[in-house]
């Protein structure tokens, strides 16, 4: 590490025009994937992912990156605070969301689970844009997440609702439309979800000794 | 109902939040609490700082530290309430411990002894021993620290202290990154339960009556909101008679074990909560008396005094520095005013006063109280040393003059 690190305005003018190191400290391979796209797309390209496992710590010494990234909701972040106390290689980081007085990206980061450690004296017009697109992707990522879960909560849904109209089918000799008809009118008159009804059904015709 | 969210870490010791929920404590004083689990403490001291949750379960140097600027983005933090007192433990890795006295019970008993066996064992060891701590700003850190220096051990050189989350430090000493770890319960049982460690020394041997956590809020919202605080601390102290009903354990343990919360099995948490503890693995479970403390002896109230011996830890191991400015502002994160103004007409015995000398009462003593009979456990330290918030200097200085060689 060069001496003018330890100053502000040394800083600066070293690292004047030149690329910003970006370290992702992330266990979820597709989340840093995301992350990494997008600043890629955004022009940086000095990206690094670190999964917060093991000596992980020397690692991001060795690295001497910019800017950190990470999940808060990691629980590796008292790890990686430790080392931004005690280490002489990286100038005294600090942490960020952005700027004391930005609620409102305070907020926004929090919300959606970012958190950033930024080398002290980094220039804020030059770090808000990484924080501003973590946000984004972050949330990108929660909004995939939420709609792979609930797409497998509805495929698993359908093959349930299947095999509850095919014991129908097969007991009270009724075509499809007609026992799905009748499970919808009974979820109706009873205010319970089509699956709910399904279940009860399968449950209730195991007991019995039925067979699907 | 009045909704407020608290962030919490899965320890047994986030027990009182988690009873004011469940067993409807909270509800009963018109509060709808939210439980935030969070993994680390730097999340939890966030979501505080930044205003995401009105309180945080927190480790009570943590709370001076953010209020002196010590940690990330100062703020100035009030705790009026202490969560629990001791529930430490520190674990050694099974190699490690080979070299100790062979009988664990005797290595509870005389800390001093144990620190002594601990300094000779470091040179057997076949490293510099690692030993995980969960935060630079903890009571088990500080403990530690000066427990190994009544032996002469330096912990910034003579071992090797590693941060990592409670819950990541049974995995790393599996994984032979760490010798040992000093946390909070559950963690030092799960260790010995998995046959990976043993208990070589228990945080209520170092301080009988050790401070650890609080209940953290800011101090700008705190003046705000008094009304809700009146309700929110003698719902808290009701959870806490509760937790410390020895007829609550096993329904207790029960409700910690749940994956929203500690998320361990209720067989790792009980002994923590009952002071049987099991010390190595396969061997029966030992007395450990006070192991954890929610509300007996006026637990909760909290001590100016005990902040203050935080602080002066924190200048002792070079992590604040000694001002007349920063001990004033240590002491008046402890907001004993607080506690006594929500508390008042309770019924639970209030301490007379807001100081007092840590560390000199050896055996159960009545002390002057409001309302009600107030008896005070034994609370030495395990060097019979006592601190005088008084004479925060001078007890520096005794300390200063151990050798650490």
């Amino acid at each position: 590490m060069s001496p003018e690190f330890s100053s502000t305005i040394g800083l600066a003018h070293w690292r004047l025009g030149e690329a910003l190191r970006i370290a992702i400290v992330d266990d979820s391979g597709l989340r840093a994937t995301v992350l990494e796209d997008g600043l890629r797309e955004a022009g940086y390209d000095d990206i690094h992912v670190v999964p917060p496992h093991g000596a992980f710590v020397a690692k991001l010494e060795r690295m001497a990156p910019d800017v950190v990234l990470m999940d808060l909701g990691s629980p590796s972040r008292d790890t990686l605070e430790e080392m931004l106390a005690v280490s002489r290689a990286l100038a005294r980081p600090i942490a960020m969301f952005v700027d004391q007085s930005d609620d409102m990206m305070i907020g926004a980061a929090i919300d959606a689970g970012v958190s950033a450690y930024v080398v002290d004296g980094l220039r804020k017009e030059r770090v808000k844009p990484i924080l501003d697109l973590a946000i984004r992707r972050f949330n990108a990522f929660a909004k995939m997440q939420a709609d792979l879960d609930e797409a497998r909560t509805a495929l698993a849904d359908r093959k349930t609702i299947d095999r509850a109209k095919a014991i129908l089918m097969k007991t009270r000799s009724l075509d499809e439309p007609a026992a799905y008809t009748l499970l919808r009118s009974t979820a109706m008159n009873q205010g319970r979800r089509i699956v709910d009804v399904a279940e009860a059904l399968i449950t209730a015709s195991s007991l019995l000794g039925g067979s699907e | 109902m009045t909704p407020i969210s608290i962030a919490f870490l899965p320890l047994t010791d986030s027990a009182v939040l988690i009873a004011a929920r469940e067993k409807g404590f909270a509800e009963e004083a018109g509060i709808a609490l939210d439980l935030v689990r969070t993994t680390s403490w730097a999340t939890a001291r966030d979501r505080l700082v930044y205003g995401q949750v009105q309180a945080a379960h927190m480790l009570a140097p943590l709370a001076i530290a953010v209020t002196l600027g010590l940690s990330q983005h100062p703020a100035a933090l009030a705790a009026p309430f202490k969560l629990n007192v001791n529930g430490n433990a520190l674990a050694m890795a099974s190699d490690f411990a080979a070299a100790l006295d062979p009988d664990p019970v005797r290595r509870l008993a005389d800390p001093i002894a144990a620190a002594h066996d601990f300094a000779g064992a470091i040179g057997l060891h076949r490293r510099k021993p690692v030993i995980g701590i969960v935060h630079r700003f903890s009571c088990h850190a500080l403990m530690l620290r000066y427990w190994l220096a009544t032996a002469g051990v330096d912990a910034d050189r003579d071992v090797t202290l590693r941060v990592l989350p409670p819950s990541l430090m049974v995995e790393a000493m599996r994984a032979g990154e760490i010798d040992g770890f000093i946390a909070g319960e559950p963690w030092g049982s799960v260790a010995v339960a998995e046959g990976l460690g043993e208990i070589v020394a228990a945080g209520s041997r170092i301080w009988q009556r050790g401070v650890e956590k609080v209940l953290a809020f800011r101090a700008d919202w705190i003046e705000a909101q008094a009304e809700t605080i009146d309700r929110l601390l003698p719902a808290l102290a009701r959870a806490a008679i509760w937790c410390d009903d020895p007829a609550n354990h096993a329904e207790l343990a029960e409700l910690l074990e749940r994956p929203f919360y500690v998320g361990r099995p209720a067989a790792e948490l009980m002994p923590a909560l009952t002071g049987q503890m099991v010390l190595r693995h396969g061997e029966p479970p030992v007395t450990v008396p006070d192991f954890m403390l929610f509300q007996r002896e006026a637990a909760n109230f909290p001590w100016r005094s005990q902040a203050l011996w935080i602080y002066s830890q924190l200048v002792r191991w070079n992590m604040a520095e000694a001002d007349e400015d920063n001990e004033r502002r240590a002491a008046d994160v402890f907001r004993s005013d607080i506690y006594r103004r929500a508390l008042a007409g309770s019924g639970l015995p209030m301490p007379g006063a807001s100081m007092k000398v840590e560390g000199a009462l050896s055996a159960p003593t009545a002390v002057g109280a409001h309302e009600g009979a107030l008896t005070l456990g034994p609370d030495r330290f395990f060097d019979g040393r006592a601190f005088d918030p008084q004479d925060v200097t001078g007890y520096l200085k005794g300390l200063a003059a151990i050798p650490l060689d």
